[in-house]
């Protein structure tokens, strides 16, 4: 009982359903058309043979992870401060609030002509599908601080840089994490497109590249790659999230992973 | 820094003709004013209480005297100086411990803030954390956070946490408001214990009559707002701990509540 009970904790029989409808649905099909999860997997051992499959990944990764990262740094003191100063809210929130609606993809060919081919540009549109998500809910972080707790503060004796460093950051800190989280899903979205339009390696590439020789089972091994990728990135946050921010108060709804002893 | 010298009362507020008003909306001619014409004193040491019902700007008023809010026009003074802004000589405790509390710090840890923000060296800080948990009675709990608490612990941990800072006055807004009738009653006996103890000047925001008796040695009754005053003094020369039982203090609730009546 308490197995089974595991077992469907896991989500491990959806997955069992999904591969069978998945074969079931392939049988009458032409493999070029639907390959099944055999064929599939057949498609990822010869991938995975030359290598190619783990560098792409480890492609893509790196892109999402450096591009990420990076624009969470600019954008957590940037949506620190558009929360605390109202002059900069008033002059920045209207710009931001047009800017963030044009998706990362559509500067694709922009970033390209300005910041090369290479890295650089790839770089930065992560960065930019970063920045607007986590600046709008850091500052919506800093807005929703209780004015007790700042007033308590300040009769406490501390200094505005003191309320800034150990009430509003401390308090701010699980909108931070939803933002970044949330970054990181878009981010994913971002580099795929990037990859498609322009390089030579990467899930992206791979999936794209693959319609020149027909190898559809490669496309499904690319789609399974960034589900797993985004899969394991998600949960190694929020075990972070849990571990490393406990005290401010994470919380980490990952479905199945959390039940009543 | 954290105990006064014995003896040593803190000194008197003053507050002379002090008026609020909203920032008048455009259209209007008049001032609306929440709070109109309040003169008062409090001695250094007293166990004061504000009354009145809900809305009536008795927050506003002790807001002001915290330092929180601007006033309109008037004084308030403590001893010599006037009172602009926020001072660790005067700590509020506020009704809503959950929105006060850091919920990030342990009780150790919140009771140590405005230690640490003076950069009071460690052992010091526990040293005072010490004491102050455990006057409050919360000995045991200190590596807590907030939400593993009740709410009366919280208000303990409130508190304590002012208590540390060892300002001269408490302000107290409705602070047992949210708690139930047992654990306010206890809160409100504890209360009397450490003001005894500590000799602090405490002014508390209640609208409930029976707490007012109980804890205040005077009882400022203030008007329905807006333009609320303070309409009578009460002198309330019981000893503590008080009872609702006696008669006494019975006939000073049935005196005050003839004031709610009309």
């Amino acid at each position: 009982m308490n197995r089974l009970k595991r077992i469907l904790q896991y989500g491990v029989l959806p997955w069992l359903g999904a591969l069978l409808i998945w074969q079931l649905a392939s049988m009458p099909s032409n493999p070029d058309f639907l390959p099944g999860p055999y064929r599939t997997l057949q498609g990822a051992i010869e991938l995975a043979q030359d290598g190619s499959l783990l560098t792409y990944i480890i492609y893509s990764f790196y892109r999402v992870f450096t591009g990420w990262l990076l624009g969470s740094l600019i954008a957590i003191p940037v949506g620190l401060a558009m929360g605390r100063i109202r002059i900069i809210r008033a002059i920045t929130e209207p710009i931001l609030n047009f800017v963030r609606f044009i998706p990362a993809l559509a500067f694709i060919t922009l970033f390209m002509l300005w910041f090369g081919i290479g890295e650089q540009s790839k770089i930065i549109l992560i960065m930019y599908g970063t920045i607007f998500t986590v600046i709008i809910n850091t500052m919506t972080g800093v807005l929703a601080v209780e004015e007790d707790k700042i007033r308590s503060a300040r009769s406490m004796g501390a200094s505005e840089w003191q309320i800034l460093l150990h009430v509003i950051i401390p308090a701010t800190i699980p909108y931070m994490f939803t933002g970044v989280r949330l970054a990181m899903s878009t981010s994913y979205m971002a580099i795929l497109g990037a990859e498609m339009v322009a390089a030579n390696e990467g899930v992206g590439f791979l999936i794209w590249n693959a319609r020149l020789y027909f190898k559809t089972d490669w496309i499904f091994v690319g789609l399974i790659a960034l589900g797993l990728m985004g899969f394991a990135t998600d949960r190694l946050l929020g075990f972070i999230g849990r571990k490393l921010l406990y005290r401010y108060g994470i919380v980490f709804t990952s479905s199945s992973a959390r039940k009543p002893a | 820094m954290t105990s006064q010298p014995a003896g040593q009362t803190p000194a008197a507020i003053r507050i002379e003709n002090l008026r609020k008003s909203f920032q008048a909306g455009t259209g209007s001619r008049e001032p609306h004013y929440i709070i109109k014409d309040i003169d008062l004193t409090i001695k250094g040491g007293e166990f004061f209480i504000l009354l009145g019902p809900s809305g009536c700007g008795k927050s506003t008023l002790l807001n002001m005297i915290a330092g929180f809010i601007g006033k309109t026009e008037g004084r308030i003074a403590l001893g010599d100086n006037e009172i602009e802004r926020p001072g660790s000589e005067r700590a509020m405790v506020f009704q809503q411990a959950d929105a006060s509390l850091f919920p990030w710090l342990t009780v150790r840890e919140n009771v140590e803030f405005g230690l640490r923000m003076k950069k009071v060296p460690k052992a010091r800080r526990k040293e005072v954390s010490d004491r102050y948990i455990a006057l409050v009675g919360l000995a045991g709990h200190e590596n807590k956070f907030p939400k593993e608490l009740s709410g009366g612990m919280k208000q303990r941990v409130q508190l304590a946490r002012v208590l540390a800072n060892d300002p001269a006055i408490l302000l107290m807004d409705e602070p047992f408001g949210a708690l139930d009738a047992m654990t306010r009653r206890t809160m409100q006996k504890e209360l009397i214990r450490i003001w005894q103890e500590t000799k602090k000047t405490v002014i508390f925001v209640t609208h409930d009559i029976q707490e007012a008796i109980l804890l205040g040695q005077r009882i400022g009754i203030m008007s329905v707002g807006p333009s609320s005053r303070i309409t009578d003094l009460y002198d309330i020369p019981l000893a503590y701990p008080r009872d609702l039982s006696d008669p006494n203090v019975l006939d000073l609730l049935s005196t005050i509540e003839s004031h709610f009546d009309e």
